[in-house]
């Protein structure tokens, strides 16, 4: 099937391409951008006009739920939802649910995710077996199933040593180590960044040092094991200097940021709003500024959704006991594209930070898998509208969870079509 | 401001002749120790020349019925409560109890209720400054210093304590 | 949809008792002042008061608590209410959606207002969210958040002993922390503005940022009771030893603990005071807790009086708009 996209603003930041022009698709792949290639008739056309075009959406970080978890979301659900918001590829990390500890659960959740067809998902193989934190993951073995890289997801690796073996091993196997950067003690029991309104509230509070201390030893064990390292949704203003730091040294460590985190702070708590419960938590506005500085400045490079979808209960708790996390797929777009509104960013930087940079991270690139619209890579393309502005309201999320502080917001700017390699999997439009 | 309907000495004059109406009543009775209680706020300034004309021994009870009013679930906790403060026990004792106006009736309810859960007096002489039609509850003051005749609108005010005024006002 | 402050009703009177945070303070003062009259009620031969004669009062305590569950109990039938006493066990959570279908159950029961105690900060606040609209909640203390009924009822005996608040220096001792007391008696004091209000612990009991509330750190008892007019003295919780916060109840008596010579050091006329239960010997001497400047049973008995209070004025308010009756 051939396709051609036309009429629309092509925003691809991997090739540095932000122009008028169309774009073709044939058999799943890009085969032209601008001029029609040689041979090249479409079976249907594409009519973007006053969109605009770019790479489908890859998302670092997106719990489905599934295997184990389907009461709250479905791997169907949460897939269709992504659609929904322009996402093409999820990364879906392990948790004690689901610890992706080995091949069967790896090939469970690509299954799932094949059958539903709606989006492609790249699970994170466990860094240690069970994500207990003391052996080692069968990660070789996790890799050729097709984990795109390794975690302990939210668990911690207490044992320094035990993290030192983990990163040493990766490293031979070529892989990338996600990680969840939270001293476990000193975050033990807080559900709140530990400040004036955690004081205020009397909720046990998370300090900044639960943050820095975990990024100051991963850094150190990064440097002397040479294993490739991303940092996950950091919080605190500190640990992006620390990280800054780290990569004008020349570690190869990258880093993202969770979307919330942009925009919220421990204030927006107010009386115990369970929807702001995240983890790690929303801090103060001088991390808010710290995050988007680093943003800017590229030591983060990728923003993601940390999507947690939940069902009602989950957040009808006294503030300690309610569920931490967001359903944040379907804000993923329009949070980004608000920070160029607020000049943070340029558009393209923008769109850079949810499809070229995570595609880099996870070496998707150079394969041409994802994050470009270079000729000759896969089709994964996002098309939507910059101008509407819309509500975001609980019973309209495509998420089976409604878990959302963004609830009542007007967001702008509206997907209208998604492809998946060449495969329309969510349009608005005929 | 509305018009005073009577000139403060007359208010005076009346009090005085409520205090010779109540001894009389009192001796009468053959009651010693009569104990005065006068609700707030009006109730009590009489109270205060009342008790003073008669040179009553025990000193003056005072009586704030914000807790016993029944209209509490529709119109709510009186922000300006005061303790209620009884000198001694009234058990077996001749209270004379003291308001202002008696309109509806429904104080005195309210008063006598909170005068028996401090216990149970002997008897209970009910002396009024002014009295008008429109009673809801069977209840008649023992001394009366005037009674008003009013339309269905007005209602009359008592303001003080230096000098007490009795004046007529509309209300819709 | 929410209102800007959850415990006011549309017409700025109080229709939930949550926090002492957002009173303003005249608010406070009309509290006490209600209080006041009910004192006397309490020496009367009927100590009861018609006033929420047919309405339905239901103590829901998620913690075990004996003192407050029993005067808030007693307040309520003081008022007439018909009072309904539901211990949940703790081990047992009661979570989410089976919470809120236990409070609509009782709803459906007419009950009028709802006393919570809690062991999680914000429980109060969530359970005021959920209620139907005719429903007051009291907040008889959630997790480390809030007590406000035990910081009034500490305002109306520090009323009573010294007048006035604005010359006045206080001295909150102990487990700042871990204690929701001393957050709704830090917003109590400086809203009714006492001239200095200090927290006095080592630092593992001091929580962060804690001076944005107002308040000055003393980490040294004698600095901290040097002048002082009130000593509020807080429970030790004993797993305290535990979690490496201290080293030992000993050491502890002996660098915070309240004995006659370190009270020695306040104002002569100096109060103590302590919300109980009291661990004698751990935070204060028994000589000071049962001494001539202790207050801490009268703080008991005006707590029934400033209970009556609170619940007679958030249940007896006329109905403003948007409430059913």
């Amino acid at each position: 099937m051939n396709i051609s996209i036309q009429h629309g603003r092509l925003i691809d930041p991997a090739n540095g391409i932000d122009s008028h022009i169309d774009l073709h698709i044939a058999n799943g792949v890009i085969a032209g951008v601008g001029q029609v290639p040689d041979g090249f008739s479409a079976d249907s056309h594409i009519n973007a006009g006053g969109h605009i075009v770019c790479p489908g959406l890859i998302d670092l970080r997106a719990r489905l739920r599934e295997p184990g978890g389907e009461s709250r979301a479905t791997i169907a659900t949460e897939t269709a939802a992504a659609a929904s918001a322009g996402i093409t590829t999820l990364v879906c990390p392990p948790d004690p649910s689901q610890p992706i500890d080995t091949p069967a659960l790896v090939d469970l959740i690509r299954h799932r995710a094949k059958q539903s067809g709606h989006a492609r998902v790249l699970p994170l193989g466990a860094l240690t077996q069970g994500l207990a934190g003391q052996q080692l993951a069968e990660m070789a073995t996790l890799k050729q199933a097709g984990c795109v890289a390794v975690s302990n997801g939210l668990q911690a690796v207490e044992s320094t040593r035990v993290m030192r073996c983990a990163m040493e091993y990766a490293a031979s196997q070529g892989l990338t180590v996600f990680l969840h950067a939270e001293d476990p003690w000193l975050a033990a029991g807080g559900c709140a960044h530990e400040g004036a309104v955690s004081v205020r509230l009397g909720l046990a509070g998370i300090p900044e040092a639960a943050e820095t201390i975990a990024v100051a030893r991963e850094l150190q064990l990064i440097a002397q094991t040479g294993v490739r390292a991303h940092f996950c949704h950091l919080s605190s203003a500190r640990a992006v200097r620390m990280l800054a730091r780290a990569q004008y040294d020349g570690l190869p460590v990258s880093a993202d940021v969770a979307a919330h985190q942009l925009y919220l702070t421990d204030m927006d708590i107010g009386y115990f709003d369970t929807q702001c419960h995240v983890r790690p938590p929303l801090r103060s506005q001088r991390d808010r500024e710290g995050l988007r500085e680093g943003l800017k400045q590229g030591t983060i490079a990728a923003v993601c959704s940390d999507h947690q979808p939940h069902g009602a209960n989950a957040k009808l708790a006294p503030f300690p006991a309610s569920e931490p996390g967001i359903s944040g797929l379907e804000t993923l777009l329009p949070l980004t594209l608000r920070l160029a509104g607020e000049g943070l960013l340029s558009l393209p930087e923008a769109i850079a930070s949810i499809t070229q940079r995570p595609a880099g991270i996870l070496d998707l690139l150079a394969h041409g898998e994802g994050g470009t619209l270079a000729t000759g890579a896969r089709a994964d393309v996002c098309i939507f509208d910059p101008e509407p502005y819309w509500e975001l309201r609980a019973d309209a999320l495509q998420s089976a969870g409604h878990n959302s502080p963004f609830l009542g917001w007007e967001l702008k700017g509206r997907v209208s079509c998604t492809l998946l390699a060449g495969e329309l999997t969510y349009h608005t439009c005929d | 401001m509305p018009e005073p309907v009577t000139e403060q000495d007359d208010i005076e004059q009346l009090i005085r002749q409520m205090a010779d109406d109540l001894r009389s009543r009192l001796e009468a009775a053959r009651v010693r120790d009569a104990l005065m209680v006068g609700i707030h706020t009006g109730g009590l300034w009489v109270a205060e020349r009342l008790h003073t004309l008669l040179g009553l021994e025990q000193a003056l009870g005072e009586l704030d019925i914000s807790f016993y009013r029944d209209d509490f679930s529709r119109i709510g906790m009186n922000p300006q409560v005061r303790p209620s403060r009884l000198p001694v026990s009234v058990a077996e004792r001749h209270i004379v109890l003291v308001d202002d106006i008696l309109h509806t009736g429904r104080t005195i309810r309210a008063a006598m209720n909170e005068l028996f859960d401090y216990g149970r007096p002997a008897a209970i002489t009910l002396a009024v400054l002014g009295e008008r039609s429109g009673r809801e509850l069977p209840i008649q003051a023992d001394v009366v210093g005037r009674h008003f005749d009013l339309g269905e609108h007005e209602h009359v005010k008592l303001s003080g304590p230096e000098p007490l005024q009795l004046s007529i006002v509309e209300a819709p | 949809m929410r209102r800007h402050s959850l415990q006011h009703d549309s017409e700025g009177r109080l229709h939930h008792l949550l926090t002492i945070e957002g009173l303003k303070r005249q608010q406070i003062v009309d509290i006490l002042d209600t209080a006041e009259s009910f004192i006397s009620v309490g020496d009367r031969q009927v100590r009861k008061v018609p006033l929420l004669r047919g309405k339905t009062v239901v103590n829901l305590f998620f913690e075990a608590s004996t003192r407050t569950l029993t005067t808030f109990e007693l307040a309520a039938k003081r008022l007439s209410a018909d009072v309904l006493k539901i211990n949940i066990n703790t081990s047992a959570t009661v979570k989410g959606e089976s919470l809120l279908d236990m409070l609509h159950n009782l709803e459906a029961m007419q009950c009028d207002m709802f006393v919570v105690r809690h062991a999680d900060s914000g429980a109060a606040h969530l359970i005021a969210r959920h209620v139907a609209p005719h429903v007051s909640v009291i907040n008889a203390g959630d997790g480390s958040h809030a007590h406000p009924t035990q910081a009034l009822l500490d305002m109306f005996t520090i009323r009573r002993w010294k007048g006035e608040f604005a010359p006045l220096t206080v001295a909150i001792v102990g487990d700042i922390k871990h204690s929701r007391v001393a957050r709704s008696l830090i917003h109590a004091l400086t809203t009714l503005g006492v001239s200095a209000l200090r927290v006095v612990a080592p630092k593992t009991l001091i929580p962060a940022a804690v001076e944005s509330l107002g308040v000055h750190v003393v980490h040294d008892l004698d600095a901290g009771l040097r002048g002082a007019d009130v000593v509020i003295m807080l429970r030790l919780q004993k797993e305290r030893m535990q979690g490496a916060m201290l080293p030992s109840e000993a050491e502890y008596f002996s660098t915070y603990g309240l004995t006659e010579e370190k009270l020695a050091l306040a104002k002569p006329d100096a109060i103590v005071m302590h919300p109980g239960p009291i661990n004698r010997g751990v935070e204060i001497a028994s000589s000071v807790a049962d001494g001539a400047q202790s207050v801490i049973l009268e703080q008991v008995s005006n707590g029934i009086a400033v209970r009556m209070a609170v619940m007679s004025m958030t249940l007896g308010r006329a109905p403003a708009e948007g409430e059913g009756a």
